[in-house]
């Protein structure tokens, strides 16, 4: 019983984590942009669909897809950023929802036209297949690296954003705007790489979680629920939010579908409204 | 805006004059009767979504409330219809009342939520909701019919006497006839002192309270009105098709419906319905293709619009009239 629980926990936990990995780079571009972007999950489609093809089409390993994921999605933004994003930073929530759910629409009509709609097959590597025994608790190898990557990623942007010169740009250029033009800050240019790094991160996600959930053009649609749940809850622009947030939800996404299946996705829901009217601005929010 | 207007009454006065053009388009609506008799099932289907848009237009185009689990209504207006028939209760006028009233009142309790928030808590809040009735519709399969649909509707004649046909005769007339009567009623609210304060909360949500005006109240004034004539939108198409599926409480229906809506124009009386007529004709025509290509032109339609066309098409022609007019003056 006691082995139960702490499988489930840790199941939880892994599925959490690996909603975080899809979501983080929503908290970048929702979050710090204030871009109510419902594309973010068609970014991470995009990587997902970049490492299958790599390593069914050319053989890479399934490691040495994930940076060209990462790549693939921050490029492809680039160029949707300065075409179309840039001219809505300034326009209301419903403008900037409607043209992302314009985009979310294309990509998956463009996914199903390019692959069709069965499921993608992802196979991680051997050594990431698998499970370690540990006091009678089976932990899935691939579950722990989703896990490890998680942590990584957050250590590594915290870092990045709050410790660094180029961090603390974004973060001046996201705040005031016309006070970061006016001490010479490249305003423009941060936009462009926040918004890149955003959906590189998700372009990571998705060629993460794909050997988890699989693959297939309704991708864009059925986690972006997920990712918005995540990012709200947890608080804009909040990284240590998120994480927190992902966690819960993973956790108790697993123990409802575990110890009370009929109730279904009901759960997460309930949970979601309740937190959000409690508290609008998210559980770590500032705003 | 242009032209002072002496009083605010003279101005409403103004606005809700009938023009010509208004005139003409209802006495189009009674062509497909004439010419294209074999599309009467597809221009019932019109009307009720054009009815459905207009309730999300009331909410989203004059009030600001951006909602993304309007279907919510509608699903639950669909389903009190549809289990009032399959129950031995088959009449369907009272059975709209009662999918209405329904409707409301769920729409009543949600609007003290509404109406406290804004921005992205707000969108989260009714995608969330709507995502939740969903789910409960599902489970609760002993009454719904969960994912298979509620079948076994008997729907008796109108008034007695008119059959719901398999060509859709009945199906438009009362269709149309129930959109058009829902149509005085939001035009009504809209050219009141009312719909004007809608539109004050929309551009200013803080000012107006300091001029008097709660926005709270009015909000949740709107928001049940809305609801109910969404709970109006989903009782039609659960009689005139004589199902219910669960898809009418889906999150699909939802963000079509916006996409509709903002196609068409929101904001203007017309905007709903147009847009209803475009993308369900779009639809009929393309449906040869496969569903997920169809959506990569309403997605390049949207961008296009929200690009290029911020008031929809309905707000691009009327700039396009007033330039030529401003020419040829």
């Amino acid at each position: 019983m006691i082995g139960s629980i702490f499988g489930v926990l840790f199941d939880g936990f892994a599925y959490g984590m690996l909603l975080f990995l899809l979501s983080v780079g929503l908290s970048v571009t929702l979050g710090m942009m204030n871009f109510v972007n419902l594309a973010h999950c068609s970014f991470a489609m995009l990587g997902g669909y970049v490492t299958v093809t790599l390593m069914s089409r050319y053989g890479w390993p399934f490691l040495a897809t994930l940076p060209a994921a990462f790549v693939a999605a921050a490029a492809v933004s680039v160029v949707l950023e300065r075409v179309l994003y840039r001219r809505l930073y300034r326009a209301s929530d419903l403008d900037q929802c409607l043209l992302t759910i314009g985009i979310v629409f294309v990509s998956i009509a463009i996914a199903a036209y390019v692959y069709g709609t069965v499921q993608q097959p992802v196979q991680p590597p051997a050594y990431l297949q698998g499970s370690l025994e540990v006091l009678g608790v089976n932990f899935a190898v691939y579950r722990l690296f989703l896990v490890g990557t998680a942590l990584a990623v957050t250590v590594i942007l915290v870092g990045a954003l709050e410790y660094t010169r180029f961090g603390a740009q974004v973060r001046a250029a996201v705040d005031n705007q016309r006070m970061a033009r006016g001490l010479g800050i490249n305003v423009e240019g941060a936009f462009a790489v926040t918004f890149a790094l955003g959906s590189g991160l998700a372009g990571l996600g998705g060629a993460l979680a794909s050997p988890m959930i699989g693959l297939d053009p309704s991708f864009a649609f059925a986690y972006l629920i997920y990712v918005l749940i995540v990012v709200s809850v947890g608080g804009l622009a909040s990284i240590g939010g998120s994480f927190a947030a992902a966690a819960l939800l993973g956790i108790s996404d697993m123990a409802g579908k575990y110890y009370v299946p009929e109730l279904g996705a009901f759960l997460i829901y309930l949970v979601m409204v309740g937190l959000l009217m409690w508290r609008p601005s998210g559980l770590f929010g500032k705003r | 805006m242009s032209g002072a207007y002496a009083s605010p009454q003279l101005y409403l006065e103004e606005q809700a004059r009938w023009r010509s053009a208004e005139i003409a388009f209802w006495i189009a609506a009674l062509l497909p009767f004439v010419f294209f008799k074999a599309y009467l099932s597809l221009a019932s289907q019109i009307a009720i979504t054009a009815l459905f848009a207009l309730s999300l237009d009331l909410i989203l185009g004059y009030a600001g409330i951006v909602s993304l689990g309007h279907a919510a209504f509608f699903g639950i207006g669909a389903y009190a219809a549809g289990l009032l028939g399959k129950h031995g209760w088959g009449e369907p006028l009272s059975g709209l009342v009662i999918a209405a009233a329904a409707a409301a009142l769920v729409g009543f309790a949600a609007s003290f939520i509404v109406a406290r928030f804004r921005h992205l808590a707000l969108i989260m809040i009714t995608l969330g909701m709507g995502l939740l009735l969903h789910e409960a519709a599902n489970s609760a399969s002993g009454l719904t019919g969960g994912a298979d649909g509620l079948q076994g509707i008997k729907m008796w004649p109108l008034f007695g006497v008119f059959k719901f046909d398999l060509y859709g005769v009945t199906a438009y007339t009362y269709s149309l006839v129930v959109l058009f009567l829902m149509f005085l009623v939001a035009r009504r609210l809209i050219h009141s002192p009312f719909g004007l304060s809608l539109r004050g909360i929309r551009e200013n949500p803080l000012r107006m309270p300091a001029i008097g005006a709660s926005s709270e109240a009015h909000i949740r004034k709107i928001y049940t009105i809305a609801a109910a004539i969404a709970g109006v939108a989903g009782a039609l198409l659960a009689q005139t098709t004589s199902t219910v599926s669960l898809e009418v409480l889906g999150f699909q229906r939802s963000a079509d419906v916006l996409v509709i809506l903002i196609l068409g124009g929101a904001g203007r009386l017309y905007g709903g319905i147009l847009g209803a007529i475009i993308y369900m004709v779009a639809r009929d025509q393309f449906s040869g293709l496969n569903p997920q290509y169809w959506y990569f032109w309403i997605g390049l339609l949207l961008i296009a619009v929200v690009m290029f066309l911020p008031n929809g098409i309905l707000g691009g022609m009327a700039k396009l009239i007033s330039s030529w007019r401003h020419r040829t003056s």
